[in-house]
């Protein structure tokens, strides 16, 4: 019964996933690409783990599902802040575009 | 074929195209940072591989110390490369004959895995002695008992390695601190994730070690993660690294190995070097697993380190 729902929430995971890399590829600046970037990483995984979640057995798995979102999202927000600093000392302004 | 035998098909496919592309791009790409990445993103899709095959211990190893260490120890090592180091990319005699002996080595591998006979392995032999070997998990089984040899001289190789690193260390610096200080704001983001991140790093850890008793999990995959904890709390500049001389530090990186050769040479007793009576095998494993955790845990921080850099303070 939950199924479909799975297949729903996963696929909208992946859908963010998609976004994401498509900008990371496409935008032109580095800020702008942490942008994109991080939008996969919360909603994607987020998404993802909702979905997932609703498959679980036990509260055990539930709670390293979320643990693991949890996890990617400190991660994700910590280093995408020091990219961003890293970036914005080397003058890399929002205007500025990159070689590839 | 059903639908999921052939998604299955499809899936395992796509991820060994995966794994082809990460290696060439990790080969080929420059500058180098580029072809580190690489390298780290071959791990992570390595890693998937190996739980792919049911093989998590490995899986577990791979993501850890494969893509996630090494990694660290590859950029650490970009990052003390000269400017003026910079390698002309080319295909030159030293790398055609590299090339031949991985191919010759991969070939090697798969003629030795198809020679042998079905069912392959010893499987059935490891889960025949299991009940004897002290522990419930097969793979510790092997690597602590049946097959201990071989994990002893890995933490003895991990020894060496780390010797050969300090080696490098300039005479003006010797007994200092290893690697580079490290800077962060204070108050700033690492900072902040230097100390919310290790208490959580540690439980994980232990939990690893303490798993491998009955489901993947071990001292290599366990000893990894404190390294990382370790290695995070030194880049954010919460605590530095000890002096390579602290006598504290040499007797944790050699307690491991110095407790699994002594069980061995008690093992004489019971009949060979090594072997572990069966009465006394979990107790054993148990006591050479948290050892040798804790010396593997500050070999691969103290690797990632690098050698003593300045001598001030030295004791």
């Amino acid at each position: 019964m939950t199924e479909p729902l799975t297949a729903m929430l996963v696929g909208l995971g992946l859908v963010f996933f998609l976004a994401g890399t498509l900008g990371l590829i496409r935008l032109p600046d580095t800020f702008s690409r942490l942008h994109a970037l991080t939008k996969a990483d919360n909603l994607g995984l987020g998404f993802i783990v909702l979905g997932l979640a609703l498959q679980a057995d036990d509260w055990n798995v539930l709670g390293k599902l979320v643990l693991i979102w949890a996890f990617a999202l400190i991660a994700a927000g910590t280093s995408a802040q020091l990219v961003a600093r890293s970036a914005l000392r080397r003058k890399s302004t929002p205007s500025e575009r990159q070689a590839p | 074929m059903t639908a999921v035998a052939l998604a299955d098909i499809a899936f395992d496919l796509i991820l060994c195209a995966l794994l082809l592309s990460a290696a060439l791009a990790a080969l080929s790409r420059q500058p180098l940072f580029g072809a580190v990445i690489f390298f780290i993103v071959y791990g992570v899709f390595a890693a998937i591989a190996w739980l792919r095959l049911g093989a998590t211990d490995v899986a577990l190893a791979e993501a850890a110390i494969g893509a996630g260490l090494t990694g660290v120890l590859l950029l650490g090592a970009m990052a003390r490369l000269d400017a003026a180091a910079h390698t002309e990319p080319g295909f030159g005699l030293a790398e055609a004959l590299t090339a031949i002996a991985a191919v010759g080595v991969t070939l090697g591998l798969g003629w030795a895995f198809l020679a042998l006979p079905e069912p392959g392995g010893l499987q059935q032999a490891v889960a025949a002695n299991l009940a004897q070997s002290g522990s419930e998990n097969p793979v510790t089984a092997v690597l602590l008992n049946f097959r201990a040899w071989d994990t002893l001289l890995e933490s003895i190789v991990l020894l060496a390695a780390l010797i050969g690193v300090w080696a490098l260390a300039d005479d003006a610096a010797w007994g200092g601190r290893p690697g580079l200080r490290h800077h962060t704001r204070p108050g700033g983001v690492l900072a902040s994730f230097g100390r919310v991140l290790p208490p959580m790093g540690l439980l994980v850890g232990v939990y690893l070690v303490w798993a491998g008793a009955s489901q993947p999990g071990g001292a290599f995959q366990g000893g990894t993660v404190l390294a990382a904890v370790w290695l995070l709390v030194a880049m954010a500049g919460v605590v530095r690294a000890p002096h390579v001389s602290a006598t504290w530090l040499r007797a944790a990186l050699v307690a491991g190995p110095v407790v699994f050769l002594a069980v061995g040479l008690a093992g004489v007793a019971a009949g060979a070097f090594l072997t572990l009576p069966p009465d006394h095998a979990k107790a054993l494993i148990v006591t050479i697993e948290v050892t040798l955790t804790l010396s593997i845990a500050i070999t691969l921080a103290a690797l990632v380190l690098g050698p003593p850099e300045n001598a001030e303070q030295a004791p």
